[in-house]
């Protein structure tokens, strides 16, 4: 056995979950699909004294249409996201963006809420909720609380979520009407952690000007990044190709990405240049289509 | 299971190859160790035991998961398909078949690996094309063949799979 010895408790509901991690203290960890955190501890990278499995929990493996929003419970796998229709129907970036994560046996068991409490910064979900203006709830002591995307994410796997907090529910926006995303990564293999990856939104008025836009980027830094800028650069102008090039450009130019064994960050720059403009134009084409529609 | 409070060591219950199996593992120990130590069946392999070599691949409730990244606890209740349980008693599954006739495999450690998760490629998907297997099988590492003879081999489980099907649709005719 790997990792280092611990308690373990699976309770029934999400109370039970908040109270074993009140009683445990600081030192205790949320098991969810445990895809990333199980190798952690196995390589001792975290020796957490209690885990508390939300796998028992009632109910948070549901995925609900709310309104125009998709609601997916904290223990919702990335292979259900790539097959259900109504994720694909209501949310379609999250059904284009599963088959990326890993390879399939993990999928079979890691979770988007799981992925986004652990805040990898080479994970697709911190970037694509950034993106999407995803919110989460999470349920602690005192009750319920949601956090934005925005405000989620702090440094490298850290986020602002307490330790006696579990997150509960990931609720994702629809795009809106003539509005079009994308998302593409660059890896060495399928299923490795990508070197850069990037995922754009555009939303078009009814002359087909950019009425609004983002990008994100994963793998740039010790967190996930959002840059909006593209959004107010692109602000009134027709989307051409010479448009998104500019702005795709700019927006990797304002990225800080680091150098590792695996590519310099000259090279992870300009795949994020890459990535921007080719998702930016697929966000684009995409909601051309619902225009025309 | 249904304790309240955080155990170090705790009974599990898990159907296996459809027997139901019991044990009580300490909490730390993962579904793998569970099958290997405790359980004896020692056809599944854990090479790195983080997660990215793929030989520890078992099938729960029919589709292939990490057996080294989950742990035994969390298997309570659930079913587990190992290669032991592959084979329906001297008759070989489709994709061992067909691995052994087009000689897929050498050294044999990533091998249960590859066939539960080539198992349930044809399970969920009975005629896939070469790039359906490649894909199937990309979290799988193998240091030997150089994949070549084990895409053959999975091509050539699902026509064996299909003859069978085949075979039984006469004889129910």
């Amino acid at each position: 056995m790997k990792p280092a010895p611990f308690a373990y408790v699976a309770p029934d509901s999400v109370e039970g979950v908040v109270g074993a991690l009140v009683e445990a203290g600081d030192d205790a960890k949320v098991l969810a699909g445990g895809q990333s955190l199980l190798p952690l501890m196995a390589l001792r990278l975290g020796r957490p004294s209690v885990l508390v499995d939300v796998g028992r929990v009632d109910g948070l493996d549901r995925v609900e249409v709310v309104g125009d929003d998709l609601v997916v419970g904290a223990t919702v796998t990335h292979a259900r996201l790539g097959r259900d229709p109504e994720v694909a129907r209501v949310a379609p970036l999250l059904a284009e963006v599963a088959p990326f994560v890993a390879h399939a046996a993990v999928r079979n068991r890691g979770t988007l809420g799981g992925s986004l409490a652990h805040n990898d910064p080479a994970a697709e979900w911190p970037a694509v909720a950034l993106l999407l203006d995803v919110v989460v709830t999470v349920q602690g002591p005192t009750g319920a609380r949601e956090i934005a995307a925005a405000d989620l994410f702090e440094s490298y796997l850290t986020t602002t979520i307490e330790p006696d907090e579990v997150l509960t529910a990931v609720r994702v926006p629809g795009l809106g009407p003539r509005g079009g995303a994308a998302f593409d990564e660059v890896s060495r293999r399928a299923g490795d952690f990508a070197l850069v990856g990037a995922g754009a939104r555009v939303t078009l008025d009814d002359d087909g000007a950019v009425a609004s836009a983002a990008v994100s980027f994963l793998g740039v830094g010790s967190t996930a990044v959002l840059d909006a800028t593209v959004g107010a650069d692109l602000a009134g102008r027709p989307p051409d190709e010479a448009a998104i090039d500019e702005v795709a450009r700019a927006a990797a130019a304002r990225l800080d990405p680091h150098d590792d064994l695996h590519a310099t960050a000259a090279y992870r720059r300009r795949l994020a240049a890459t990535l921007a403009r080719r998702t930016l134009t697929t966000a684009v084409a995409r909601a051309s289509a619902e225009v025309a529609s | 299971m249904s304790a309240t409070e955080p155990r170090t060591e705790l009974d599990v219950a898990v159907e296996v190859n459809g027997e139901p199996r019991r044990a009580r593992v300490e909490a730390r120990r993962s579904l793998a160790e569970l099958l290997r130590d405790d359980l004896e069946l020692t056809g599944t392999h854990l090479g790195c035991e983080h997660g990215v070599c793929g030989s520890c691949t078992v099938l729960l409730d029919g589709v292939p998961v990490r057996s080294c990244l989950m742990l035994a606890v969390q298997a309570e209740g659930r079913s587990v398909v190992t290669v032991e349980g592959l084979a329906d008693g001297d008759r070989l599954h489709p994709v061992q078949q067909g691995c052994l006739e087009r000689h897929s495999f050498q050294c044999g450690f990533c091998t249960p690996g590859i066939l539960l998760t080539a198992a349930a490629l044809l399970d969920a998907q009975p005629e896939p094309d070469e790039a359906a297997v490649r894909e199937a099988i990309s979290g799988n590492i193998c240091r030997c063949t150089g994949y070549e003879s084990i895409v053959d081999g999975i091509l050539r489980a699902a026509e064996i799979a299909r003859e069978a099907a085949d075979g039984h649709a006469g004889e129910g005719a």
